[in-house]
């Protein structure tokens, strides 16, 4: 514990302004993370335990797509199709499966594919550790704002992950698919009884969420070292988000992943060795105080 | 209880014997392959058990229960190697430092229903593990707990020798789910029975739902705990894969594999998943991959367990006997 750290820069702007940064980045990445699960569960009401590892396929589908054209574009673009087809196959040839069934089985399915994705990044990737390296177009001095550095990537990522979360936010409320979907999250028999496939609407759902988990696996990819397990921590925090904020609540999981990147930045200067704990710890307070989370609907 | 369970002689009975078969195993078929199998089947059975107390029995799917198969390791390992204690009193700490870890883990998280239940007990574990692999100077990091855990004798028990150590697991696990079976038969068992089928109907009839819950958590927890315990003194040392996520999704696939609608099942799958498991690891090196794709067959082929078929087969030869018969 280092409180003195952390009091000497929660005083400093240079200081808050780099810690808020990082904080705003692991926040808006594990927003595109949480706000796939959180619209799954909403409208499918299933958990879907793959979904850290749709992200870990998106951050190597870019690394790959990165080193055959050089392009962080292309690679980014690669994740995000690329893995909204990996979610379409589960979907549809193993997730439907089990739609009907207990907890369990769907349990049993997500585990099934946990284990074989983390292998087959092994077979494929390779064990070790891997890093994509910076974009050409990112390598510039940094900013400095209020005297705190600002890498240009991280103030990029900010601004892509807001217009992501503005565009998530318009398919949602706006378009013919996002009141379909808000529909079927209700009442998914009389959404199928009005003449909508929702066979068509889960599939597509399910896309939508991996297709975001695999848009942040690429753009995180830059900074983030590559490893088989990476999937399974950020499902972690992705649950703790969406308990947070609410589970079917998008706004819920916005404010939860902002909540956690702020704890994390500023933990690891508090308390470098107990950051997770006040994850948890967070979590484990809200939930006494409000069991449906923040934005979650009570019962 | 003034009046004994009717059945109760009879799960003595079946207890004593089959402790009495393994027990004669060794000497029947000395083989050191099958003598290791038998004891990690028997820590895994206790693991399985007591998690489908909460599963099968109370509808509590909890996708954390290897935090306390991973925290029985680590207790009883800590309290051999740091505090020096004999293996009774090292036996107890763990019991006592579970029951009190159920407690408070069990406490917040069952406020949670269903699907969010499962994940914080998930959340719950994975932050244990994180605490394991980061505090190195006591749990020794990704390496585990190094230098052998002592075993010194007790009562004329001594777990240096692998007979002897057999011996220990095999009557550990029996009385283990003896007792369990006891309580699921109990009128406490039957409680939660009826939380698991109605829980409003349950708290109408006035039982306290959360203070049951708790309880089945805590119970649970504690055989898991033992379950690492009988696991750790059989490696002599606790790595940090007890405690990872993996371990308790092999908890639900075990007592899937075997059958939750039975009280044997989780046990008998206990036994398959850990020879399906030795199998694999000897075959191929890519083990998730293809016990992956043995669980994806499972759910989306077999999707019952194997005791759940036996018992099926049991009831359609009973039924067809009986009309037979008229």
């Amino acid at each position: 514990m280092n409180l003195v750290a952390l009091t000497e820069c929660l005083t400093s702007a240079s200081c808050l302004v780099t810690q808020t940064t990082s904080g705003l980045i692991i926040g808006m990445l594990l927003f595109l993370v949480a706000a796939g699960l959180t619209l799954i569960f909403g409208v499918l009401k299933v958990v879907n335990f793959t979904h850290g590892s749709f992200y870990m396929l998106g951050a190597y589908l870019a690394l790959t797509v990165n080193g055959l054209t050089n392009s962080y574009f292309l690679a980014v673009l690669a994740a995000a199709i690329g893995v909204a087809l990996v979610a379409l196959v589960f979907e549809r040839f193993f997730m439907s499966k089990v739609y009907g069934s207990n907890v369990l089985m769907q349990l049993l399915v997500c585990y099934a594919f946990i284990l074989i994705m983390d292998d087959a990044v092994k077979i494929i990737w390779g064990p070790e550790f891997k890093s994509m390296g910076m974009a050409a177009a990112f390598q510039k001095p940094p900013l400095f704002i209020a005297g705190g550095i600002v890498p240009v990537f991280y103030l990029f990522l900010i601004i892509v992950t807001l217009i992501i979360s503005v565009v998530l936010w318009l398919i949602i409320t706006r378009t013919r698919f996002g009141t379909v979907v808000r529909a079927a999250a209700v009442n998914p028999s009389m959404v199928s009884a009005l003449g909508i496939n929702t066979g068509l609407v889960f599939s597509g759902v399910f896309m939508l969420g991996g297709m975001l988990a695999g848009l942040a696996g690429g753009l995180a990819a830059p900074v983030r070292s590559l490893t088989a397990g990476m999937g399974f921590s950020i499902l972690i925090e992705s649950f703790i988000v969406t308990v947070i904020g609410g589970m079917g609540s998008i706004a819920g999981a916005l404010l939860g992943s902002i909540m956690i990147g702020l704890v994390r930045s500023f933990g690891s200067i508090g308390f470098p060795l107990f950051v997770e704990g006040l994850m948890f710890l967070l979590m484990a307070i809200i939930l006494i105080l409000k069991p449906s989370g923040l934005l979650g609907k009570e019962g | 209880m003034l009046t004994a369970r009717p059945n109760l002689a009879r799960d003595i009975l079946i207890a004593a014997v089959a402790l009495a078969l393994l027990l004669l195993l060794p000497y029947v078929w000395p083989n050191k392959m099958i003598n290791d199998l038998v004891i990690r089947v028997s820590a895994f059975a206790l693991f399985a058990t007591s998690l489908n107390l909460l599963v099968g029995y109370t509808g509590m799917v909890s996708f954390g229960h290897g935090m306390f198969f991973g925290f029985g390791a680590y207790a009883f390992g800590l309290s051999m190697q740091r505090l020096g204690v004999s293996i009774p009193t090292a036996f107890l700490i763990t019991v006592l430092s579970s029951a009190l870890l159920g407690l408070v883990v069990g406490a917040i998280s069952i406020r949670l229903k269903d699907i969010y239940f499962s994940f914080i007990t998930l959340a719950f574990q994975m932050l244990l593990y994180s605490t394991v692999i980061a505090w190195v100077p006591l749990t020794g990091g990704d390496q585990g707990l190094m230098g052998g855990i002592p075993r010194p004798p007790f009562l004329g028990v001594d777990l240096s020798i692998e007979a002897h150590r057999y011996a220990f697991a095999v009557t550990v696990m029996v009385a283990g789910l003896l007792i369990l079976r006891q309580i699921v038969e109990s009128p406490f068992g039957y409680t939660l029975r009826m939380i698991r089928d109605n829980t409003e109907r349950a708290s109408f009839l006035g039982i306290n739902v959360f203070r049951a819950k708790l309880t089945a958590f805590v119970i649970a927890g504690v055989f898991g705990a033992i379950g690492g315990m009988v696991m750790a003194l059989f490696v002599s040392g606790a790595y940090p894969e007890f405690v990872n996520w993996t371990m308790s999704g092999e908890g639900i696939f075990m007592i899937m594999l075997g059958g939750l609608s039975t009280f044997i099942g989780p046990a008998a799958g206990a036994l398959i998943l850990s020879v399906l498991n030795d199998v694999i690891t000897r075959g191929t090196e890519h083990h998730g991959l293809f016990l992956g794709a043995v669980i994806l067959l499972f759910a989306l082929g077999l999707r019952k367990g194997v005791t759940d078929f036996i018992a099926d087969w049991l009831r359609l030869n009973r039924e067809a006997g009986s009309r037979g018969g008229n």
